[in-house]
């Protein structure tokens, strides 16, 4: 018993020395690829965490522009030429469309840092991401996705988390047409187009987003955001509400104008 | 003869337009067959081959042999064949296009040859045909001096060449790489991490010999010859010159993985061989204190990692192109190639973005509610749901590039952005006017963000 007490007192040390530090899962992020709102960034203690994954969730398939525009702008803010990786299988072109770069420049973004991935399945795809978030260097990587992906389970989810942190490389997992499941993911966001601001002559406006944080790691979830992209200030701003919408609070106090007049 | 005359005389003739490029092709795919005899093999457009078979007759039991197998295969292709052999490129081709009567020996062939057989220029050859001159020989027997002074130093290259006095040079077809190694086994290697091992001593030497040259090799083939003939080339390529032979074994490792019909060593390969085909200047570089170079080193790593596992095209960079058609203003460029950036066109500031961010190609068709005839949509059905539009801006109107059709028309197109009541934005087209066409037809072709 005295020969084995040795060993397991460091162990007990070892034990109380990871919870103390809550071990190498909390340690402090990098940095943070931030939307250059300051409320949105600072509730999220500076935007999304650098070298952490982060999901974008677009259960209505028609929502996934949205979902897609939003990941590849707060990427796209950097400054720098750092290239983003953009991995998609190659089916993806005839079900939501074919990424297309005068859209991204339309958008305030610069096209040449695109690196698009393309793969013939969502095995491959799987494959590449995991390649592709060791790799340090890049911007973010994206990882676009269709319906359930039963592959990305906890433990191929877990192994993308791990590199992501190891390289320091941020990954944005955009899943349409899919619903949220659980995760290692350190945000977990629901994205859905929103009613834009209205330019003259009714015309649709700068892209608009409501977004929903679904779940947070260091934090409380379920804040709710409406933001819309202003692209000469490469920044996102609150989304006016146009008049036809605007929300009344929930318990108004009345006054009582009557009483007083009378 | 005129066609029509052609016609009148035969009259089920059956016609097929003359197509240069399909020629070209077809005797390109002759000369790589052609390779079975000789590595040196060159094109005599539109219609030749020549073949250097130097040291290469004794493996069909002499020239006559190498002829007839010749003949035997392409008269199987439905080829007519005129051949000929000579001591150079020049005499041989002469040969075979002019020789009309028979001679005992080469020499004297060549010099009974007419003197078209110089493919001078029409005055030259009219020139030398009034002289009195008619075959090579009666011109040969002049001093050559003369030639050049009467006829042209042209005449007298061409003359030298056929006789042989001067190099007549080849273009051949496969030119041998600049870096090749290869390894010969006594007995045969039957196990694949054995010859593993050998490939990355083989990717070795070319490495060493790649630094002293001062190179770095883009394209790195590996040709395995099996024991029972069979030979396989596994190839792989980086997006930047290098000499890191550990990156190129791991590349090799990578596309042997992927292979859909792995490579079997069956009952050995006798040989193994490694080629760079493809080098390009690389000098000894330093890093940089401040670092930087490391990460955009792993990030080309990872782009050749990629393309050599998914194939080259499966990783690609965008490049603009200038047209006013969507679906044509991008091109999809392999990383691998290093496509140079192009510059986009800056947005208008203070609008909203005017193309999608998605894009679809071909467009898909969809139906639409709309004033006639050039009104606005109200409604429409896509994928089996129906959005009702609730603000729109447009048409942006796109004409056809009518000038690169060979009707010079087509139709022009009406585009509209617009969102829908939940907000979701699209661009949707009218395909026609509708003086253009009576009944036009909408499409999607793309979501905006």
């Amino acid at each position: 018993m005295r020969e084995s007490s040795q060993p397991l007192a460091g162990l007990r040390q070892r034990i109380a020395r990871l919870a103390a530090t809550g071990g190498p899962e909390s340690r402090p992020a990098e940095g943070w690829l931030a939307t250059g709102h300051d409320a949105f960034d600072s509730a999220l203690g500076g935007g999304l965490a650098v070298g952490r994954t982060h999901e974008f969730f677009a259960a209505d398939a028609l929502d996934g522009a949205s979902a897609a525009a939003f990941a590849a702008l707060v990427a796209l803010r950097t400054p720098g030429k750092v290239p983003l990786l953009w991995l998609r299988t190659v089916d993806a072109g005839r079900r939501t469309g074919h990424i297309y770069a005068p859209g991204i420049a339309e958008l305030g973004g610069d096209p040449g840092r695109l690196l698009l991935i393309e793969t013939a399945d969502p095995k491959m795809l799987l494959a590449c991401a995991n390649d592709a978030v060791r790799c340090a260097g890049s911007a973010a990587v994206i990882v676009e996705s269709w319906g359930k992906f039963p592959l990305l389970d906890l433990t191929a989810g877990r192994r993308l988390t791990l590199g992501a942190r190891d390289a320091g490389t941020t990954l944005l997992m955009l899943r349409l047409n899919a619903a949220p499941t659980p995760s290692v993911a350190e945000t977990r966001w629901s994205i859905v187009a929103a009613t834009s601001r209205e330019l003259g002559a009714d015309a649709p406006g700068a892209p608009a987003f409501d977004l929903e944080l679904l779940r947070w790691r260091g934090g409380p979830a379920g804040t709710r955001w409406r933001l819309d992209w202003d692209k000469d200030e490469q920044a996102f701003r609150d989304a006016a509400l146009s008049g036809a919408v605007l929300p009344l609070a929930a318990r108004r106090t009345v006054h009582p104008l009557g009483a007083e007049a009378a | 003869m005129p066609l029509a005359d052609a016609r009148a005389q035969v009259p089920d003739l059956a016609i097929v337009p003359h197509d240069p490029l399909l020629d070209q092709n077809w005797l390109d795919r002759l000369a790589q067959g052609c390779a079975r005899y000789t590595p040196l093999v060159a094109l005599d457009s539109p219609d030749g081959l020549i073949l250097d078979i130097t040291g290469c007759t004794h493996l069909f039991d002499g020239e006559a042999g190498l002829i007839d197998d010749i003949d035997r295969r392409l008269t199987r292709l439905g080829m007519t064949l005129r051949h000929a052999l000579g001591p150079t490129a020049d005499a041989a081709r002469a040969l075979a296009r002019y020789q009309t009567r028979p001679a005992p020996d080469e020499a004297t062939a060549i010099r009974r040859l007419p003197v078209t057989a110089l493919e001078l220029e029409a005055e030259a050859a009219t020139a030398l045909v009034r002289a009195g001159l008619k075959t090579i020989g009666d011109l040969a027997a002049r001093p050559m001096a003369n030639i050049a002074a009467r006829f042209g130093a042209d005449a007298a290259t061409a003359l030298r060449r056929l006789l042989g006095d001067a190099p007549s040079p080849l273009d051949p077809r496969i030119t041998p790489p600049p870096i090749a190694t290869e390894r010969r086994f006594a007995e045969p290697v039957a196990s694949m991490p054995h010859a593993t091992q050998i490939l990355t001593e083989l990717v070795g030497e070319a490495i060493a010999d790649l630094t002293e040259r001062g190179k770095g090799g883009r394209h790195f083939r590996a040709t395995f010859f099996r024991s029972d003939g069979l030979a396989r080339s596994i190839a792989v390529e980086t997006g930047h010159p290098t000499r890191d032979s550990s990156l190129v074994m791991r590349l090799f490792a990578e596309r042997m993985d992927g292979l859909r019909d792995p490579l079997d060593p069956g009952f050995g390969f006798d040989m193994m061989r490694l080629a760079v085909p493809r080098l390009e200047a690389l000098a000894a570089t330093q890093l940089k204190l401040e670092g930087g170079e490391v990460r955009a080193a792993a990030m080309t790593e990872l782009l050749d990692r990629l393309a050599t596992r998914i194939g080259r095209g499966g990783v690609r960079k965008l490049a603009a192109v200038d047209t006013h058609i969507p679906e044509q203003a991008q091109l999809a460029l392999p990383a691998i190639d290093a496509p140079p950036p192009t510059s986009w066109p800056a947005p208008e500031p203070g609008e909203p973005p005017l193309r999608p961010l998605y894009l679809f190609d071909p467009p898909q068709v969809i139906e639409v509610i709309a004033e006639v005839p050039d009104g606005p949509p109200h409604r429409f059905r896509w994928r089996r749901a129906t959005h009702a539009i609730r603000r729109y801006e447009g048409p942006e109107r796109i004409a056809s590039e009518w000038w690169r059709r060979k009707d010079n028309t087509g139709l022009t197109r009406d585009y509209y952005r617009v969102e829908d009541n939940r907000g979701r934005r699209y661009w949707l087209f009218r395909h026609g006017l509708y003086d253009e066409k009576p009944d036009p037809r909408w499409y999607i072709h793309g979501l905006f963000a």
